[in-house]
């Protein structure tokens, strides 16, 4: 597990995150060169919806195991898990690591407890939706969005 | 959306007739400048809908509808189960019965702002809001299924409010059929610590003042008279409702390929009502409507602890609590008769009309208060539900102003410091833990309120009977 984190490596070929507008809420978007790169890339662009990813000291780890039945529901699960952890041990994360094995993946998220006045959080995310939903290769690389309900 | 798209009915009536997978037609409810700011997703949400299985006589958009999950935000559609109908977590979304509150204070402008700074500063303080804020109520296992099954009733059983309080609550306060056991640990989990908290995003607590009155006898009636201070609340079911609409979604999805239900969308995943997961859904769904209900109410009780303290001659009777986001079983005349259906409400108010027999009786003369938030700039409003609504739209009205941008376009626009600033200016005080969130949600990032209410009124989904401004905003 080759673990992503908030600061952006230089290299041409990095994996990489955005958002993108839907109407109330936010798209979050992950490009890497695994599926397990865009899924982590896409968890950083969940924590950028609620605050800078590169102010979160990635200080405690969090175990994330999630299943689903394709990978469009599996990163849907990944996203859910962790909204989850964020919601229940109040905390924003900014380093991944996980590993895809056939429709079930296992996860490390590394983050501190949300500091309202360092962090300033935007918003809380309620849950990741199925809308825009998409998890495909983009040429040589993989890509994998979806729409957060904040 | 292009109007060519759309049959006019009326000024303020749009319809898509059935074509392709449609069971029934789609009809939107708005002004002709409104339609045309619509997005195209919700001529495409409101067509995914109507070719749900067991449908009832057409899927329906609100004046204020935009771009949802699966369904459209403002959106109405009811299901019969006899027809082989659904149930959707995404028709009623994550946020299970989101709502307002509005409560009276019986103060007048000049009482407010001589102590308008120390409300704004006590109700800030005390009243848990934002990210990783959390409340001072914690409940066990037998509490926590207690709250589900009881709702607001539970609240005002256990001294977080007023008996009285419950007529004026939608259900009369408790949700019936709710099923505790339903709700998994994970959600249960999610809102132990998030029991009277008012969370982010667009919810809001504000101190607001009746600016006109458009309807006197109604208002009157409701107990409003122009300068009258009142008290809206605006939040829903916290993380248990999240993580319901969280699992159920991925339940359901499943279980709509398992039904051999063709979905358009992912996000409109389904179950038929009559399944396992369809009742069990309805069960956990039930429990966090009464999750919301007991939230608001503790909110309430919090919100008149920092009145006794400020303005103590205030006594802050409830005037309604209405959900927008809900599924509901409700008796509704359709063409061959009275049938019960489940209606989904999405962004959309119940609006029940005069003489509606599930009104108490102080409220059976007017029809059920309609409240509708606006944006922190710009005003909220009050309308009554009308006997015109059965038949438009199942009695439902609009829910709110509806974003006009995104929060990243928002965010481009407005510095939260500046907005705080320019409302100040304008005699409105804004407190917020997030100067981004404030951001996000300036009054400019949303549709003109007003101009959505107008449409409603002229549709005849709900009357207008009143218009108020904050004075006081506490943002999550």
């Amino acid at each position: 597990m080759k673990p992503v984190d908030a600061h952006p490596r230089r290299a041409p070929d990095a994996g990489y995150w955005e958002h993108y507008a839907h109407g109330a809420d936010i798209g979050v978007r992950g490009h890497g060169a695994s599926k397990e790169e865009a899924f982590a890339q896409a968890a950083l662009a969940l924590t950028a919806v609620v605050t800078d990813p590169a102010g979160v000291a990635a200080r405690e780890c969090v175990a994330i195991e999630c299943e689903a039945p394709d990978d469009e529901l599996l990163f849907a699960e990944w996203l859910n898990g962790l909204i989850y952890e964020m919601a229940t041990r109040r905390m924003l994360f900014a380093r991944f690591a996980l590993r895809l094995e056939d429709k079930r993946l296992t996860a490390e998220a590394w983050g501190e407890p949300v500091d309202a006045a360092r962090h300033r959080p935007a918003v809380e995310v309620k849950g990741a939706t199925y809308t825009t939903l998409r998890v495909a290769r983009d040429g040589a690389r993989w890509m994998a969005q979806t729409v957060v309900d904040v | 959306m292009d109007l060519a798209l759309l049959e006019q009915r009326s000024a303020t009536a749009w319809e898509i007739p059935p074509r392709g997978a449609m069971r029934v037609p789609a009809v939107i409810y708005a002004s002709e400048a409104l339609v045309r700011d619509m997005d195209h997703k919700v001529y495409e949400q409101a067509v995914n809908v109507a070719a749900l299985p067991g449908i009832v006589t057409a899927s329906y958009a609100m004046p204020d509808a935009h771009w949802g999950y699966g369904f459209p935000i403002g959106g109405v559609a009811a299901f019969d189960p006899d027809q082989g109908g659904v149930v959707s977590a995404g028709g009623v979304g994550f946020d299970i019965s989101c709502g307002v509150r509005c409560l009276h204070t019986g103060l007048r402008r000049s009482d407010l702002m001589p102590v308008q700074t120390e409300l704004a500063e006590a109700l800030y303080h005390r009243i848990p809001a934002g990210v990783g804020s959390t409340g001072s109520i914690h409940l066990n296992g037998a509490e926590m299924d207690a709250m589900l099954a009881g709702g607001a009733k539970w609240a005002v059983d256990r001294g977080w409010g007023r008996p009285e309080d419950l007529e004026r609550i939608e259900e009369y306060g408790q949700m019936r059929d709710a099923r505790p056991d339903q709700v998994s640990t994970r959600a249960k989990r999610r809102q132990r610590d998030e029991m009277g908290t008012l969370g982010s995003g667009n919810h809001y607590l504000e101190v607001q003042e009746v600016t006109a009155v458009f309807d006197a006898d109604c208002a009157a009636h409701f107990g409003v008279a122009l300068g009258d201070i009142v008290v809206m609340i605006h939040c829903g079911s916290r993380g248990l409702g999240h993580q319901i609409g969280t699992e159920f979604l991925k339940r359901m999805a499943i279980a709509a390929t398992q039904h051999g239900i063709a979905l358009a969308d992912r996000e409109l995943a389904c179950a038929p009502i009559r399944s396992p997961v369809g009742q069990d859904y309805l069960g956990a769904m039930r429990a966090a409507i009464n999750c919301a209900l007991a939230n608001r109410q503790i909110l309430t009780d919090l919100v008149r602890k920092v009145f006794r303290d400020v303005l103590p001659q205030a006594r802050l009777p409830l005037l309604y609590d209405v959900s927008h986001n809900t599924c509901k079983v409700e008796t509704h005349r359709v063409a061959d008769g009275a049938r019960k259906l489940y209606v989904h409400r999405k962004g959309a108010t119940r609006a029940f009309g005069p003489g509606h027999p599930d009104l108490p009786e102080s409220l059976r003369a007017t029809g059920q208060p309609v409240l509708i938030g606006g944006s922190m700039g710009t005003g909220s409003y009050l309308l009554a539900g009308t006997r015109a609504s059965e038949t438009l739209a199942f009695s439902s009205a609009c829910h709110g102003a509806g974003r006009a941008m995104s929060r990243h376009q928002a965010l481009r626009s407005w510095q939260g410091r500046s907005v705080v600033d320019d409302l100040a200016a304008r005699g409105i005080l804004v407190k917020s833990p997030s100067m981004r969130g404030i951001a996000e949600e300036a009054p400019g990032a949303y549709k003109d309120v007003a101009a959505v209410v107008d449409a409603a009124h002229a549709a005849g989904l709900a009357r207008k009977v009143a218009r108020v401004e904050p004075l006081v905003c506490i943002k999550g």
